[in-house]
């Protein structure tokens, strides 16, 4: 066991601590080439990371950079920072500790160049930034050890793969950096471990002590939860109460429009004047920085929040979590869970409260889920290699070198272990040439190899190149300010902005604001004193149920009773048991009925969100081949409903392996879906520079769509890379094809097929629920002629003789 | 002009990726022209038309003129070969092409003036350089024509071609208060320039 040294004893003593077991373990394998630990939010997880920088640092003979710690959120490295001032303050350490993120001024980073601290604490994607520079080697060459807290969350997106590739550059520069990860409990900490160690080092995990099981229950309403949709307005008065009960309570909510309007009526109805807050990811910077520093000096009851504050910021004393809807996911829940009390040895303290009835089913089965320690998740895929283009481009900016050395630092990256040598050289083409059949681009090479080493044809681009560094993507945002001040209120999507016309109102950070116009790409906007707004719809990420989640609820709903549930949502139950059928596991149940006349089919797949619309997608364009004239769908968790023009009389054939299989690669390749997903990737493989110095000066975005570029590599070089990139990306991500194929393989064409004379109970939600979407095709030429011509109705224009004649050819694109 | 069987496009752009890969390094994909002139090829193919204008900006500049494909190039060629063809001068190539056709500053034809960029004071006269394009509720944006008594505006033909909305003030400037926009597409849809938001 390695001892403490007596300055380190002396201060823990003095501060009435002892060293917990797993910091101990932490000290004690302090030489371990990388080290796993899973530990549950507070209880000193940050310090055991940082013990041993600590005492190998106490006696000030270290020049330079000795270790890099690594955080998903700017506001956590700040965060850092400051918990760290105090043992070094305190024992009076001769250690420099600076952060340095997107808000890090230019002067400070330039310094931070030339003369790096001890202890650097930054993101994934400033780090990236830092081993773009020629100076990389001499930064880190020193570099001993690297902590990457909340792995858990940069593992679950494109950003770890960064880092982790970054991490294997900086490897090669520092051969003896070790490696330490900290994260929150996981459903497979191996998998994590793989990703954090240099292939084919081992990486060992050590558990901390995960305390005592949470607090957990459903929040009881006198009012049962509505039908549908997903704000729980119902639960207010109730919420409230909970509110003064106690000290902080952080109110969770899955998505950014559920959060503004939840805090909206929480205001209307908040009479004590409670101090309540909001916070997510849309709000500009000194809002979200206002609301955290209000929230450390306790000024406030309670938080209205979405993911942004799922990290592990220490916000004071939060003794209670409300989870408004279903939490769609365990882990996610247990990990909010966690945000409640942060004293160890405490159980944390949360509530759930169901947005509709059927989300009421969903809880309950999380709540079991959560108690039986069972937590769900999708095995991580092989390392994307968009992300390897863009890291292939950050190496050339850093200055010469050869493909054999590149590739040896990449397989070391765990995601990357199995990247074969020609997948490799596909991606090096690529940032080259652009990776086109028809050799276009030989002049203009991006990269070229001279006497072996590759390097930037033109120095230059490395500008445009570090300009682009990261993998966010986030959907095109505009500020919002009020008119004639630089304040900015957030950001509204543009797709949103493009639906406002003036006089418009609609919510951000809480409040009710009209639309004037709009202003080189800012949304101008007024205070309005209206009491409803037009409802927000910038989205925030909508999350589908898991499977391991969806497993349970079927479950559920096959016993014969329901003591655990609300009599309301169990007497819902039963109704559709006495009129219907229940949905199984293994057989697809779907449901016919009219409804205002018009057909409906509600086909019960229980795949999620993204495969359900995936699915209504794919079903309408097969009912459209067998002439049932679908008109439109909607789709949830759990069910996808279809109307159309005639009855659906057997529905089996439209579940037809093959048939469903061949429709998805036909419709895959026209698909919107894929089109976001190749606008993604391909700004992150730099085809597609998002920021330019020319852009950045005119604040003129790109002039023309990536749609273009999409359709034109379809048509022209179908074999390209980032095409094949984007199926892979789609198919995991928003299409999400996968659980339809699991959904498949469980109930083997089984279909159970119900004829109703009315709405079945299990379906009435689905008549409510919004995001309805209409058939493309021939129905939407139909509608835009008709929009055409009652346009020219209106205006008189179609009664006068001089209107121009029609073209008497077409233009065929 | 059933008489004259003309046929016009503008703001082809031809060389829009070679161009953008020499000055910015991003490599775009290089099929732009093919697409492009495939589309023009499928036009003269069912029109035979006796006589083509460009109206301006058929090159992204002078340089992609000179370096577009051998491919491309033969099927210019062959487009332009028995008919009169007119490159109109445009702000991106403001100069002559090395590609047979005859090249204008602009073109009288009777009482009609072809050239790149609308002028305000003129009584019939067809140009392009402003890429109009509009939306329609519950549609899609589509490149559209501007019309009126006194002027044509036409879209960009190119593949890689963005737009300017038609409700822009510059072109509502342009553009008489009964003029008409007509949506490209599957079918040319007309609609009045005023009911577009």
């Amino acid at each position: 066991m390695v001892a403490l040294p007596p300055l380190f004893q002396d201060w823990f003593a003095k501060r009435g601590w002892s060293i917990h077991p797993h910091q101990q373990d932490m000290l004690d394998r302090a030489s371990d080439p990388a080290l796993l630990l899973i530990a549950p939010t507070g209880g000193g997880k940050t310090l055991s990371g940082f013990l041993p920088s600590l005492i190998e640092l106490m006696d000030g003979t270290h020049t330079g950079l000795h270790t890099l710690y690594v955080s998903p959120l700017k506001a956590l490295a700040a965060d850092i920072k400051r918990n760290l001032r105090t043992p070094v303050d305190e024992m009076q350490l001769p250690i420099r500790i600076e952060d340095r993120t997107g808000d890090t001024s230019y002067t400070q980073k330039r310094k931070q160049r030339a003369d790096p601290p001890h202890i650097l604490l930054t993101t994934p994607e400033s780090l990236a930034l830092l081993t773009s520079y020629e100076d990389a080697p001499r930064i880190f060459k020193g570099l001993q050890r690297v902590i990457i807290d909340e792995i858990h969350a940069l593992e679950e997106s494109k950003r770890g793969d960064q880092l982790m590739l970054a991490l294997s550059r900086i490897q090669a520069l520092a051969p003896g950096l070790r490696r330490v990860g900290l994260s929150a409990t996981v459903e497979d900490p191996k998998a994590i471990a793989h990703s954090l160690a240099s292939h084919p080092d081992p990486c060992d995990i050590l558990h901390a002590d995960p305390g005592p099981d949470p607090d957990i229950d459903m929040l009881i309403t006198n009012e049962p939860p509505p039908w549908a949709g997903g704000g729980a307005a119902y639960a207010i008065p109730a919420v409230l109460e909970e509110v003064k009960k106690h000290q902080t309570t952080l109110i969770f909510h899955n998505t950014r429009a559920q959060a503004e309007i939840f805090f909206h009526n929480l205001w209307l109805a908040n009479d004590d004047d409670l101090p309540i807050g909001i916070h997510h990811g849309a709000l500009s910077r000194e809002q979200r920085e206002g609301v955290e520093s209000a929230m450390v000096r306790g000024d406030l009851s309670a938080i209205v929040c979405t993911g942004s504050l799922d990290l592990g910021i220490d916000w004071g004393d939060v003794d209670l979590v409300i989870q408004i809807g279903a939490p769609k996911n365990v882990k996610r829940l247990v990990q909010r869970i966690g945000r409640a009390n942060h004293r160890y040895n405490a159980p944390s303290k949360a509530l759930m409260v169901p947005a509709n009835r059927f989300e009421v089913v969903e809880c309950v089965a999380a709540l079991q889920a959560v108690k039986d320690h069972d937590l769900d998740g999708d095995p991580k895929g092989a390392g994307p290699r968009d992300v390897l283009c863009q890291h292939i481009l950050i190496r050339a900016c850093a200055g010469p070198f050869t493909a054999d050395d590149l590739y040896r630092e990449v397989t070391s990256v765990g995601a990357y272990s199995n990247l074969s040598r020609a997948a490799f050289d596909d991606c090096l083409d690529f940032c080259a040439t652009g990776g086109y059949a028809l050799r276009a681009y030989d002049k203009w090479k991006r990269l070229l190899e001279r006497d072996g080493m590759w390097q930037l044809r033109d120095p230059r681009a490395s500008r445009n190149i570090r300009m682009n560094i990261g993998t966010i993507q986030d959907t095109d945002t505009l500020k919002v300010k009020y008119k004639n001040t630089f304040k900015s209120l957030g950001e509204i999507e543009e797709g949103f902005a493009a639906t406002l016309t003036p006089g418009d109102t609609f919510l951000i950070g809480g409040k009710i604001v009209r639309y004037d116009g709009l202003r080189e790409m800012t949304v101008q906007v007024t205070k309005d004193a209206a009491k409803k707004p037009k409802i927000a719809t910038f989205m925030g990420t909508k999350f589908a149920t898991s499977t391991q989640l969806q497993a349970r609820i079927l479950r559920k709903l096959q016993q014969d009773t329901w003591p655990e549930l609300p009599d309301h949502t169990a007497e819902w139950l039963d109704l559709q048991r006495k009129f219907s059928k229940m949905p199984e596991a293994d057989r697809v149940l779907v449901e016919s009925f009219a409804h205002d006349t018009r057909p409906h089919t509600v086909f019960y797949g229980f795949a999620g969100r993204n495969a359900m619309q995936t699915l209504g997608l794919l079903l309408t364009q097969r009912m459209e081949e067998f002439g049932h004239g679908p008109l439109g769908f909607v789709a949830t968790d759990y069910a996808t409903m279809v109307w159309s023009v005639d009855p659906v009389t057997d529905p089996a054939p439209l579940f037809d392996v093959t048939g469903l299989r061949d429709g998805f690669e036909h419709w895959l390749s026209g698909n919107a879906v894929m089109k976001k997903t190749f606008r993604g990737s391909a700004n992150i493989a730099g085809l597609i520079e998002r920021n330019s110095p020319q852009a950045r000066k005119s604040g003129r975005q790109a002039t023309f769509s990536s749609d273009i570029l999409y359709d034109t590599l379809t048509k022209y070089d179908p074999d390209h890379l980032l095409l094949k990139i984007t199926k892979e990306e789609a198919l995991r991500g928003l299409v999400d094809f996968g659980r339809i194929e699991e959904m498949l393989t469980r109930t083997k064409g089984r279909v159970d097929h119900i004829k109703l004379g009315r709405v079945s109970p299990l379906a009435a939600p689905l008549m409510l629920e919004v995001g309805r979407i209409a058939v493309h095709g021939e129905g939407r030429e139909t509608l835009m002629e008709r929009e055409a011509e009652k346009l020219m109705e209106l205006s008189g224009l179609n009664k006068i003789d001089a209107q121009p004649a029609k073209p008497n050819w077409r233009v065929g694109w | 002009m059933p008489d004259h069987q003309i046929l016009t496009v503008s703001d082809l752009h031809l060389g829009k990726s070679d161009r953008i890969a020499r000055r910015s390094g991003t490599l775009l994909p290089p099929y732009e022209t093919r697409e492009t002139l495939a589309r023009l090829e499928d036009l003269i193919d069912r029109l035979a038309p006796a006589q083509v204008i460009c109206l301006g900006d058929s090159f992204d500049d002078l340089d992609a003129s000179q370096s577009l494909a051998e491919g491309d190039r033969l099927l210019l060629l062959r487009l332009q070969s028995g008919r009169d063809w007119i490159w109109i001068e445009g702000n991106h190539d403001p100069g002559p092409v090395d590609l047979g056709g005859r090249h204008l500053n602009e073109l009288t034809l009777g009482a009609i003036t072809f050239r790149h960029i609308a002028q305000l004071d003129t009584t019939s006269e067809v140009s392009g350089h402003y890429h109009p394009k509009c939306s329609l509720p519950r549609g899609g944006t589509r490149p559209a024509f501007l019309i009126d008594k006194a002027r044509i505006i036409l879209p960009a033909f190119g593949a890689y071609t963005g737009g300017l909305r038609a409700n822009h003030p510059t072109l509502r400037n342009l553009m008489a208060d009964d003029a008409t926009a007509v949506l490209t597409g599957h079918k040319a849809l007309p609609v009045p320039l005023k009911a577009i938001a």
